[in-house]
């Protein structure tokens, strides 16, 4: 009996995920989404490895402003820094701040909209009212207010972006669980005395996974604009660590002169959300037929 | 009678909203408590260490930072009830006289940009949704995608630097004027930063169009008046997009929120002295009394639009009110 209980639930999602990842990979932007944020994720991942063709911090006066080379394929900025290895670096933060920032945000929303949509009570009650709370403010603008609080650095920018995208989280699994609630296998579960942990964990958690892998991704491209925002609005990460937002901001004024300044880290920037918002598509589409339309931001 | 008061949607509603504003007060309230230092040292600056403990004590007396936190929170809360924000440490100027000065600013970049959104995204989403899977479909969603992963700021550098450089076009380079003094310079001045802005929201306003004009075509009424003789375009503004108007409208009205935050993006990149502008020059130069009611103004302004959503939603949608 508890053997067909623990197997039971366990067998259905992994067939059905190979099948679902098929489903995206058959989507053609769905294929473009995963080749272009894999791409570029692996760029960035080798700015911590030290294998950019040059240091994206060491400033080289005389080589300053050069245009694109066999050397310098981005060309060099305004102290002569490595364009292309500044770019690298500022994917890889983008990218760590990012995931750190949803990987906070998807275990506390998560964990917060389980907790809420199955115990309700006052613990419903108290989620519920400090969603809404956070809520009320303007997404970037609770960032923004949040990475002035904090001292700045990578990890305090990642949850402060975390604190904001955490209520989605909530909301989205919140009403999922509530409905599973009383579905009749909780219930049978229930009356054979299993443990209510037991039961959040084994028999519904499984069941939002789809819900939580879909917000991921999107809340991943949120992030990564996010990030890029405040550290565009001087609020990132401190220099000299590279981020794509400073470094279109410091661009701004040398666009005339030298327009790959701005060009390198604008396209990178755009093509890391297109690749995250196609795949996020691509796998919402897979996972879930029914909601093919707009979203809120 | 008092008691079905009570218990009306719209009284319901209006009461949480107003219990979620409390709570903001206090979330902006402990949060600005959080930051290391207080408002001795953010006037001041290093000078603060130089300051007697006597001088000191006077100062947190002045600034009532040496009463209780609770205490601090009611009487802050009490005047921001009658009307006091509070005076900015920089300019010294009343906090409110600086948001009603920046308000009307930002107000007026929020509606250009949602009327600019709507021309942008309505007809590209009946566009696309006219023939689904073609190419024309196929150039909407592109144009969509676009919207959803250029950022705010990466469009209005290029476009302010790419149009003055190219073609002169410069009208933010000019001290900003109200729209009341000098109604088609203001108009300039706010082309750039509202079409930024309606671009962004112009993306999701084209997908729900797409998807709220595909479904209301499938239902049987359309297939009934095309039967009695309606004309094509008249079927596909009074009956498709009539009925496709609801989610829309949720949709205009969740963007706000993006709305008030990409105004602080904007009206910096253009020099828009809106009220995005005040929170983050409030950031820039510590402080922090602006950024506290500032913010607290935004999130309910925020609030109060949610709230007008739900009820423009019970307008236009009978069911919604019936329920």
């Amino acid at each position: 009996m508890t053997d067909l209980a623990r197997t039971a639930p366990l067998a259905v999602p992994t067939t059905r995920r190979a099948g679902r990842l098929r489903a995206v990979l058959r989507s053609p932007s769905g294929v473009i989404g995963l080749v272009l944020v894999v791409l570029l994720a692996v760029a960035g991942l080798l700015s911590f490895t030290g294998l950019l063709p040059h240091d994206p911090v060491a400033q080289d006066p005389p080589n300053r402003l050069l245009s694109p080379s066999g050397d310098h394929l981005f060309g060099t900025d305004q102290f002569g820094r490595d364009v292309f290895s500044r770019v690298a670096a500022g994917v890889g933060n983008s990218v760590l701040i990012s995931v750190v920032a949803v990987a906070l945000a998807t275990v506390v929303g998560t964990v917060g909209g389980l907790v809420s949509g199955f115990f309700r009570g006052f613990a419903d009650t108290a989620i519920g009212g400090l969603t809404n709370v956070l809520f009320a403010f303007p997404p970037l603008l609770l960032a923004l207010a949040l990475a002035s609080v904090f001292d700045r650095n990578w990890f305090t920018i990642a949850v402060a972006i975390a604190v904001v995208y955490a209520p989605i989280f909530v909301r989205v699994t919140r009403g999922p669980v509530l409905s599973l609630r009383e579905i009749e296998y909780v219930k049978a579960a229930t009356s054979t005395g299993q443990g209510r942990i037991a039961i959040l964990l084994r028999h519904v958690l499984p069941n939002i996974g789809s819900i939580v892998i879909v917000q991921v991704t999107l809340s991943l491209s949120w992030a990564v604009l996010t990030e890029a925002s405040l550290s565009f609005l001087g609020l990132g990460a401190p220099p000299p660590a590279p981020s794509l937002g400073s470094m279109i901001f410091e661009a701004r004024t040398l666009v005339e002169i030298a327009p790959w300044t701005m060009i390198a880290p604008g396209v990178t920037v755009v093509l890391l959300v297109v690749g995250l918002n196609l795949l996020g598509d691509g796998l919402r589409d897979a996972l879930d037929p029914r909601n093919r339309g707009g979203r809120a931001r | 009678m008092l008691r079905t008061l009570i218990h009306h949607p719209v009284i319901r509603r209006a009461v949480a909203s107003l219990a979620t504003l409390l709570g903001v007060a206090v979330f902006v309230f402990v949060l600005l408590r959080a930051i290391p230092g207080d408002q001795i040292t953010a006037a001041l600056g290093t000078e603060a260490a130089a300051l007697t403990p006597q001088q000191r004590s006077e100062l947190e007396a002045y600034y009532g930072i040496d009463q209780p936190l609770v205490l601090q929170f009611f009487s802050w809360l009490g005047n921001l009830l009658t009307g006091n924000l509070g005076y900015s440490t920089r300019s010294q100027e009343s906090v409110l006289d600086l948001t009603l000065a920046a308000l009307p600013i930002t107000f007026e970049l929020a509606v250009l940009a949602i009327l600019l959104a709507l021309l942008i995204g309505v007809p590209l989403g009946m566009l696309s949704a006219s023939r689904p899977d073609s190419p024309r479909d196929a150039a909407g969603q592109l144009v969509g995608l676009a919207g959803l992963s250029i950022p705010a700021f990466l469009l209005a550098t290029t476009l302010l630097s790419v149009l003055a450089s190219s073609f002169g076009f410069n009208p933010n380079g000019k001290a900003f004027v109200p729209l009341f003094e000098d109604p088609a310079l203001n108009l300039q001045q706010m082309l750039l930063p509202s079409l930024v802005l309606g671009f962004g929201i112009a993306a999701p306003i084209m997908r729900t169009t797409r998807t709220a004009v595909l479904e209301v075509r499938s239902h049987d009424f359309v297939r009934t008046a095309r039967a009695k003789g309606v004309g094509a375009r008249r079927l596909q503004v009074r009956h498709v997009l009539g009925n496709a108007l609801v989610p829309i409208v949720t949709m205009v009205g969740l963007q706000f929120g993006y709305l008030l935050g990409g105004a602080v993006v904007v009206e910096q990149v253009f020099s828009v002295p809106g009220i995005g502008r005040q929170v983050l020059l409030g950031i820039q130069q510590k402080d922090y009394a602006l950024v506290q009611s500032t913010v607290l103004v935004i999130a309910a302004a925020f609030v109060l639009v949610n709230l007008l959503t739900d009820l423009a939603y019970r307008l236009i949608d009978p069911r919604v009110r019936a329920a």
